[in-house]
């Protein structure tokens, strides 16, 4: 119990932190180490398989990417204005009016996921095996696995002529 | 067989449409009249084998498909040969061809294509006024009625770059229009109240009952045939397009408004003589019409200096004594005046087309005169067609129009006895008059006369041949009990002794001759005398010029508020305003709401973001809620 | 024990930052990290549900979901350097070219 709540401390602060940093390195490190947690959480829920992804995609993978770009991009600081010590919630446009959506969001969402049926104690044993998720994925799943591959190779494609430099 | 009497004008009509401009005048006009002729002898031919028939069984009907069938509205294109059609048919194809041969030579100063033009609008007109007397049923004379009316618009237009052409044209088309709207909704009533259309079947349905007393449904229906009537033939109060027409060329005017289109409202009566037996009060009104027309047409014609108008002003006049022959029940004597009508007028029209024609161009008779010698043959055959008209014993007019005031004058319709001798004398008046002023006289133009070349010549000599012995043909009322079946009426045989015949007969030439002499008179002897009439009665003289101001009172009465309402209320109100406005107002809805719409797009992709997310959490909120 | 509402409660909030991110920063790139918040907590319901239910389609769907996240930050990231070499700037209100 203690852990759940450590971890969920950890992935909540850093993703506060990820929204209010004003260095986008600083966010993406940040948001490392809300996977990370994320990570944990995810060997609490037995899956095992799942985690060990999320730290090597999306930890691994992803978010260098995004480094590479943000240095590649030598992305300057965000403009420093006056209202941007203020208050999230007290700033103007869009900004406030997001913010608020945001709260009444997550009001939402928590009473809807809490709402229905039991307390949801999770029953116990029944973990699913790397082999099994395997197994169903290459059977059940097998043309959604094909087409995400597809997907990839899409989304190769079309990175790379979206970024393209034109030779002038 | 009879098909192909109006079939061979319509083949002319259509080889001269689509290749007459290409072929030599020569060729166009041999078609055209070929094709005349050709009608003329298959007529000849049909009327041959109708006199083998019987007095009493003299129809050849035939059927040729069934052209309408729509529930119990049945209507086949069947033509039918009665004694009736008979005569009609061999004057349609007969004058026609004649006048067909006469154009060749008085058109020939066209181009090539008008020439070809002319000959197939002349070749249509043919077949469709064959078609009218031929046809068996409403319906297909209707298709005549129409398509002559049609033709009679092409032809007065035929000069279409002269405006007066034009609106002349549109003028003739109008009015006949007008006059049709009576036709079709007496068709329609006939329609609903016999159930056919056919004459020979509306004939026997109605020949049991009596006539009407009082102003009934036959009555209604022969009333608004009439009004049709005075469209197509130029009675009071539709005659004002007669006139005008004279724009076209004058073969024109000698075919259609003399001896064929004009006398179809007659026909037309005739052919339903039954009918309109039984509504003796549509009779009495189409008399009064007749003759009414006929003096006033009469009286303007006394005083016009054009020669055209004043044979159209004569035209319009004989038709009246036609009507008039009908509504005192004599169908017989009307058609018969309609025949040695057909022959004189169209050489008196053709006569003065050659003087038109010999003084290149010239129709004002005040500048004509003393031509009697330069053009010899065209001044015999038009003093010929002159005594005739004027009704002088022994020429044709003089059988006709004696039989028609014999049979009102025995009737008893007194004063309209007496009113038709009135105009006979007019018509022998403004006749002669114009012999006078064109052929008598000091010359007064100067150009160089030739007279009519041979191919007008030949016309002019058939048609005055025609003028004198075509009224023998009606002796002893021969014509007339030919012509009996075809009205399905007993004719009541005049039983007013031959006492009155002769002392009547003797009126009338009485009449002519005074008439004759009265014109010798004023225009030959002493023009002088003619002048200070009309100086005394200048005011009534004016009157009279101007055609008692009808076509003025009609443009004011009619053509000027209608003009008005349309352009200032349904143009300017309805069609811009509303309608315009209506669809522009759409328009313009649609523009102002998308120009506030448009304003959602503001280009921040935030806002964007926002208004998705405001939506996600309203319908969550939603779902959440129920 | 961490119940499943326990778990449904984090990824709500987790996902409400991650919207409130998407509006409130002005850098393109922090938005695409905001988004890939909000995917990360849609995947920690994914797999409580599964785990709640006994079966492995949870961690399937994860599965796939992580996939199609790498694609869209990959293609995501694209446009953004086609961006910034049109306007030399991470500014998302610099881009509103698409206006009335």
């Amino acid at each position: 119990m203690i852990i759940f709540y450590v971890f969920a401390a950890v992935a909540v602060g850093a993703s506060l932190l990820v929204i209010a940093q004003r260095n986008p390195i600083y966010s993406v490190l940040l948001l490392i180490a809300s996977f990370g947690a994320l990570s944990g959480l995810y060997v609490m829920l037995d899956a095992p398989f799942v985690a060990v992804i999320q730290i090597v995609i999306y930890a691994g993978a992803i978010m260098v990417l995004f480094l590479f770009v943000v240095m590649l991009l030598n992305a300057p600081h965000e403009e420093t204005e006056a209202d941007e010590r203020r208050h999230i919630l007290l700033r103007s446009g869009p900004l406030r009016f997001g913010a608020f959506l945001a709260v009444v969001l997550a009001c939402e969402l928590g009473w809807a996921l809490t709402r229905g049926g039991e307390s949801g104690v999770f029953a116990g044993g029944s973990t699913t095996s790397v082999a099994a998720i395997g197994r169903s994925l290459f059977t059940d799943y097998a043309f959604a696995f094909e087409v995400t591959s597809v997907l990839i190779l899409v989304a190769m494609v079309g990175a790379v002529v979206l970024a393209h430099r034109e030779r002038a | 067989m009879l098909l192909l009497i109006p079939l061979l004008p319509f083949l002319g009509f259509l080889l001269n449409a689509s290749v007459g401009r290409r072929i030599s005048k020569a060729a166009a006009g041999a078609v055209a009249c070929a094709a005349m002729a050709g009608s003329f002898a298959v007529s000849l031919a049909a009327v041959w084998s109708l006199m083998a028939l019987g007095p009493e069984a003299r129809v050849i009907t035939q059927p040729f498909f069934s052209w309408i069938t729509s529930g119990d509205f049945n209507v086949a294109f069947t033509l039918r040969l009665d004694p009736l059609a008979a005569v009609m048919i061999l004057v349609v194809s007969g004058i026609g061809a004649l006048i067909h041969i006469y154009s060749t030579a008085y058109m020939h100063e066209e181009s090539d294509s008008e020439f070809a033009r002319y000959f197939s609008y002349l070749n249509l007109f043919a077949a469709f006024m064959l078609v009218l007397v031929l046809g068996s049923n409403f319906l297909v004379m209707f298709v005549g009625w129409e398509g002559v009316g049609l033709c009679s618009y092409l032809l007065i237009g035929f000069w279409y770059q002269k405006k007066s052409a034009t609106d002349a044209g549109k003028k003739a088309f109008i009015v006949n229009r007008i006059g049709d709207v009576g036709f079709v909704l007496g068709v329609l009533l006939i329609f609903v109240h016999f159930g056919t259309l056919d004459f020979l079947e509306i004939a026997q349905s109605i020949a049991p009952l009596a006539p009407e007393t009082a102003f009934g449904t036959i009555s209604v229906i022969t009333l608004l045939l009439f009004i049709g009537a005075t469209g197509k033939s130029a009675q009071i109060p539709l005659f004002v397009w007669l006139p005008d027409a004279m724009e076209g060329p004058t073969p024109v005017s000698a075919l259609i408004h003399a001896a064929t289109m004009v006398t179809a409202g007659v026909y037309m009566i005739g052919r339903n003589a039954l009918l309109f037996s039984h509504a003796p009060q549509t009779l009495t009104i189409v008399a009064i019409v007749g003759v009414a027309t006929a003096l006033m047409a009469g009286t303007i014609g006394l005083v016009q200096n054009d020669i055209k108008r004043v044979l159209a002003y004569s035209t319009v006049s004989q038709l009246g004594y036609m009507f008039l022959a009908m509504g005192v029940g004599a169908y017989g004597a009307g058609i018969f005046h309609l025949y040695t009508h057909a022959f004189f007028k169209a050489l008196l029209f053709l006569g003065s087309g050659a003087v038109i024609h010999a003084l290149s161009g010239e129709q004002d008779l005040r500048r004509m005169g003393g031509l009697k010698k330069d053009l010899p043959i065209t001044y015999w055959t038009f003093l010929i067609g002159s005594l005739a008209i004027a009704g002088v014993p022994g020429l044709a007019g003089f059988f006709s129009k004696d039989e028609i005031l014999f049979r009102t004058f025995a009737g008893g319709h007194t004063l309209l006895w007496t009113i038709g001798l009135l105009t006979s004398l007019l018509t022998a008046i403004y006749m002669f008059r114009l012999v006078f002023l064109a052929f008598y006289g000091e010359r007064r133009h100067q150009s160089h006369l030739h007279d009519a070349p041979p191919a007008m010549a030949i016309a002019l000599i058939v048609l005055a041949i025609g003028s004198v012995v075509a009224g023998y043909a009606g002796l002893s009322g021969r014509f007339e009990r030919f012509l009996e079946p075809s009205f399905g009426l007993h004719a009541e045989e005049a039983t007013a002794g031959a006492g009155l015949e002769t002392t009547l007969m003797a009126a009338s030439s009485i009449v002519a001759v005074a008439g004759i002499g009265l014109a010798v008179f004023l225009f030959l002897k002493r023009r002088a005398a003619a002048d200070r009439l009309a100086e005394q009665f200048a005011g009534l003289h004016r009157v009279l010029e101007h055609k008692y101001y009808v076509d003025e009172i009609y443009d004011a009465a009619l053509v000027q508020p209608i003009h008005i309402a349309s352009r200032e209320g349904l143009w300017k109100i309805v069609d811009v305003r509303m309608i315009d406005g209506a669809v522009n107002g759409v328009a313009e809805a649609v523009r102002g709401g998308s120009e506030i719409l448009r304003r959602l797009q503001t280009g921040s992709v935030r806002a964007y973001a926002a208004s998705l997310f405001l939506g996600v959490v309203m319908v969550l909120g939603y779902y959440l809620w129920r | 024990m961490p119940t499943l509402n326990h778990y449904l409660l984090l990824s709500a909030v987790l996902f409400a930052i991650g919207t409130a991110g998407v509006f409130v920063r002005r850098n393109v790139i922090t938005i695409l990290l905001s988004i890939e918040i909000m995917l990360n907590a849609v995947n920690l319901t994914f797999v409580a549900f599964g785990r709640a239910m006994g079966s492995a389609d949870g961690q399937i769907i994860v599965f796939f979901v992580m996939t199609v996240a790498a694609a869209e930050a990959a293609v995501g990231l694209a446009i953004v350097i086609a961006l910034f070499r049109h306007r030399e700037s991470l500014n998302p209100d610099m881009f509103t070219q698409l206006k009335w």
